[in-house]
């Protein structure tokens, strides 16, 4: 029998063998793929061990972690609730997490490799592996004054250093609170969260960079660069403004919104200033045909159209559109920023801050820097970087002198300020007739030093009526108060 | 002159008292380390421990000079190393356990470890008592048939109404009175003693060849009689009692043993095709096969159904190399992690190290068994000690197979690892059987007399 229990042995030895290159190839190959799958909750378990980095404006956290004495040993939390949710985002056990909690993970986590000095000396030293900290942009004033200011109104505020495209306020209504999201009681972050995605309005979305609205007239302003861009026109050239203006190959007509000529003399001509001044829909749909539809989107794409902007894509910021292929009448349409224009409160204000910054417009961003465990070190800060060049310095100059009179004798009076030179534009953008319009604002201030550059979109005021909803009346408030909050007054 | 016993070979038992020594020393270490690792302090019974531990592990090693003599060094102290590990991996789930408890302020579970190491007295005890019992081996070839009805009747325990009752759908448990027990692992042995006294009176005759197919001589038809009995008993557990280990093990081992019995290699042919053709049958009858079987093809495809495996792999990746430490990982999120999946369990938190030496130390005990296979003379103890050494084997490679996704997930408790009284009792049993049978193989022959004259020279001769 000796014959056939050598080869049992042979067998097991290979059963054995077969066990020992398995769990080699599970252990030490197939791991790190193992290790990186969602559903594995050791890693999230591993993540939560480590005391996640805060975020902070200025030296105030936003969001910070505490301990607990729980199976996740760090609970999240946001000392300021909803107000800075657009930035901070949620950070879930269940649902992932989203904006800042989710572009800037790997630091807040303590993994990104910036951070592997210390690392090594926390092995070392076997302290307790900890995250690094997050500055963000963000002004608390501005902040807090965009925040309050906006009250109940659905809508967006953003306002940008139009000299380096730092983000200073980001505010999105209705808001929500990250913390019951954060609860490491699951059935509550649970019910949060469905919450969250039941409401209508979609609190969770940041109106500022992530959804697009038609943008009306305060798209005027692209067609004004244009204009003067194209050299062919100057500030005080002038054009015809009708009180309707009859779209070509069409039988269709565009009014004004008041109805009234904005011209004067028998051919009811104005000047580019004039038209902007008083929002002459005639006036810049005039203008859009003249220039042409390639030149106006040429001129958009400069200000940021059409291209994805923060280049995080983890912020799914979404990208502000003027269509290709237009025809007569709907580049008219497009030039008052109707049709299929559709653009970001962020890009509105890039528009703003290109104009204030002297034609260059800057790449916003919302991390301002990257601190190291200690909350003091600094290991990464972001440079200002030129986005494009998106009109001469004579053009922003001539722009800004016609964007200060629309605030002291047009449409956008509510934006001023005492002592304080702005600079603005306002838009009341229409789209179906069950739904109020959209109303804008976008400005900068002080016009001849500029520090600060502001949209505002109000999708819907529950307490004003649909007729008196306009940028002048509803936007331009807030504007301004974000502007006195930003320059200290 | 007379010539005194010390011509023998070394019998080892000063290297099996050292050896225990060590395995005393892992499994407190281990115990010591658990504590460590999850509540930062030395467990302040260590020292109680590592004296019961010696205490159990000096008992049976006295036995054993008495009763053994000769039996192989090695085998007492790998089964101590891998019951203490199991211990420590039982009292480190059980901390797990004790921790959620708190965290969801419940009341703290009973601890099991307690509960395991009072079995392995049981198991020890046992073992003595087999020592003690069974002083030679070849009286239990005269039981084949009551051995062979006593196995079925285990078998058929936890089916009997009011008697049996199921755990998580596999109908293998009996209880009486406060205590439960799995018949099955009983069986287990019985059955293996009942093969190797059947086949040590037939295997000539199903030696005989048959008909020649492709080369190889089958079996005549008229001698495939045991093999469909085994065969259909087996298919019987998993029709039955729903539980794929046992029978794919029972079935396994009998035609390892008809092989080794018969020297030829037709019947594992033949054992291969009606494997085959049952698990095809079992594949389309019951669900059970199939979902394991899907598990075992693409867990991820749904991770909630196959979430047992998909979690023993997790935790196996998050061991990696060296593992998290004992005490560190979260072993306890594998579900069963203290039964089915303790390798898992070793996986994460010994990591592939680990892992590959509890593989290696069952290979060596397994190594042991068969060297006494194949160093008896008489062939019942060989197939006894064949058979043996080859369930151990098959349990191992079954149950660390599945839950490393070597092979389809069924459901088997790894020797001296998992929590469980009658696996652990039963495999105790087991190795007192392979003691037994190695200090057969290893005890000298009788001295022959008179010794020549030029031999005496290298032979050391003690003059009384």
């Amino acid at each position: 029998m000796n014959g056939p229990i050598r080869k049992v042995a042979a067998g097991c030895m290979v059963l054995v063998a077969a066990l020992l290159v398995n769990v080699t190839y599970v252990q030490a190959f197939q791991a790190e793929e193992l290790n990186q799958r969602s559903d594995n909750r050791r890693v999230l378990l591993d993540e939560y061990a480590r005391e996640r980095g805060p975020i902070l404006v200025g030296d105030t956290p936003v969001a910070q972690s505490v301990r607990t004495d729980d199976e996740f040993a760090y609970l999240r939390q946001y000392p300021s609730a909803a107000i800075y949710a657009p930035a901070t985002g949620y950070y879930t056990i269940i649902f992932g997490r989203s904006a800042v909690e989710r572009a800037e993970n790997e630091i807040l986590a303590g993994t990104d490799d910036r951070l592997f000095a210390r690392r090594l000396v926390d092995l070392v030293t076997n302290r307790e592996r900890k995250g690094g900290g997050i500055r963000l942009t963000l002004d608390p004033a501005a902040q807090q004054a965009a925040f309050e200011a906006l009250g109940d109104n659905k809508g967006a505020v953003v306002a940008l250093d139009p000299r380096t495209g730092a983000i200073l306020a980001m505010v999105s209504k209705p808001s929500f609170d990250p913390n019951p999201l954060a609860s490491h009681n699951l059935a509550e972050q649970q019910d949060a969260w469905e919450a969250l995605q039941a409401d209508d309005d979609k609190p969770a979305l940041n109106r500022v960079i992530a959804q697009t609205l038609p943008p009306g007239s305060v798209f005027k302003i692209v067609t004004a660069a244009t204009a003067l861009e194209s050299g062919r026109y100057q500030p005080e050239s002038t054009v015809p403004g009708p009180a309707e203006y009859d779209l070509p190959q069409s039988t269709n007509t565009l009014p004004n919104q008041s109805g009234e000529p904005c011209g004067t003399g028998a051919e009811q001509l104005t000047t580019l200033t004039n038209a902007l001044r008083v929002s002459c829909n005639t006036a810049f749909a005039f203008l859009g045909n003249d220039l042409g539809d390639d030149a106006l989107r040429d001129q958009a794409e400069r200000f940021g159209f059409n291209a994805e902007p923060m280049a995080d894509e983890d912020l799914n910021a979404a990208t502000s559109a003027f269509p290709t292929e237009l025809d007569l009448p709907q580049t008219a349409l497009s030039a008052i920023g109707q049709f299929d224009v559709r653009a970001t409160p962020l890009q509105i204000a890039m528009v703003s801050a290109g104009v204030a910054n002297g034609g260059v417009v800057m790449d916003p961003y919302l991390v301002d820097e990257i601190l190291g465990p200690d909350i003091v070190t600094v290991l990464d800060k972001t440079e200002p970087e030129e986005l494009s060049r998106a009109v001469s310095t004579q053009t922003a100059r001539e722009l800004t002198a016609m964007m200060v009179e629309v605030v002291e004798e047009g449409t956008g009076q509510n934006a001023q300020m005492d002592g304080i030179q702005v600079a603005g534009k306002t838009g009341t953008a229409q789209t179906t007739p069950d739904r109020p319009p959209y109303a804008w604002f976008t400005s900068f201030a002080p016009a001849d030093d500029p520090q600060v550059a502001v949209a505002v979109v109000v999708e819907e005021a529950p307490d004003t009526a649909r007729n008196d909803i306009g940028g002048g009346r509803l936007a331009a408030p807030i504007a301004r108060d974000v502007m006195a909050a930003v320059l200290g007054r | 002159m007379t010539v005194d016993t010390s011509l023998v070979p070394r019998r080892g038992r000063g290297t099996e008292l050292v050896l225990l020594l060590f395995a005393a020393g892992i499994a407190t270490g281990a115990y010591v380390a658990v504590d460590l690792g999850a509540l930062g302090r030395v467990p302040p019974n260590a020292l109680a421990y590592l004296g019961g531990l010696l205490l159990i592990a000096g008992t049976a090693h006295v036995i054993v000079r008495r009763w053994a003599p000769h039996a192989d060094p090695v085998i007492l102290p790998l089964v101590v190393t891998l019951n203490g590990l199991g211990l420590a991996m039982i009292h480190r789930l059980d901390l797990a356990d004790a921790e959620a408890a708190r965290q969801a302020g419940e009341a703290i579970p009973r601890a099991a470890a307690p509960v395991q190491l009072t079995w392995m007295v049981v198991g020890v005890a046992l073992f003595v008592l087999v020592l003690v019992l069974v002083p030679d081996y070849r009286v239990l070839s005269r039981y084949a048939y009551t051995a062979g009805v006593l196995g079925i009747v285990l078998l058929l325990l936890p089916l009997v109404p009011g008697l049996g009752y199921d755990i998580r759908g596999a109908q293998i448990w009996i209880s009486i009175g406060p205590m439960n027990f799995q018949p099955g692992e009983a069986a287990k042995i019985v059955l293996i003693v009942a093969f190797a006294a059947y086949l040590v009176r037939t295997k000539d005759a199903l030696a005989h060849a048959g008909r020649r197919v492709l080369g190889i001589d089958l079996p005549r038809a008229r001698d495939l009689g045991p093999i469909l009995v085994v065969w259909l008993m087996a298919l019987g557990i998993l029709a039955f009692e729903r539980d794929l280990g046992p029978s794919l093990l029972l079935f396994g081992v009998f035609v390892v043993m008809i092989y080794v019995a018969t020297e030829r290699f037709s019947w594992i042919v033949v054992g291969a095709a009606l494997f085959v053709v049952g698990g095809l049958a079992a594949n389309a009858v019951f669900g059970h096969v199939q979902a394991r079987i899907d598990g075992w093809l693409d867990p991820f495809a749904d991770v909630d159904r196959f979430g047992q495996i998909v979690q023993s792999l997790y935790g196996l990746a998050y061991g990696g190399e060296i593992g998290t430490g004992l005490g560190r990982g979260r072993p306890d999120l594998v579900p069963f992690a203290v039964s089915d999946f303790i390798a898992a369990a070793f996986g994460e938190e010994l990591g592939l190290t680990g892992l590959m030496a509890i593989i290696v130390i069952y290979a060596l005990l397994v190594s042991r068994g068969l060297r006494a296979a194949l160093v008896l003379r008489d062939p019942f103890g060989k197939l006894l000690a064949a058979g043996l050494a080859t369930v151990l084997l098959l349990q191992v490679f079954i149950v660390i197979g599945g839950v490393t996704k070597l092979i389809p997930l069924t459901g088997l408790t790894t020797p001296f690892l998992s929590l469980g009284g009658s696996s652990l009792v039963m495999n105790w049993v087991l190795v007192a059987l392979l003691m037994r049978l190695s200090d057969a193989a290893r005890r000298p022959a009788p001295i022959p007399a008179p010794v020549r004259v030029d031999e005496a020279v290298t032979q050391v001769v003690k003059l009384q």
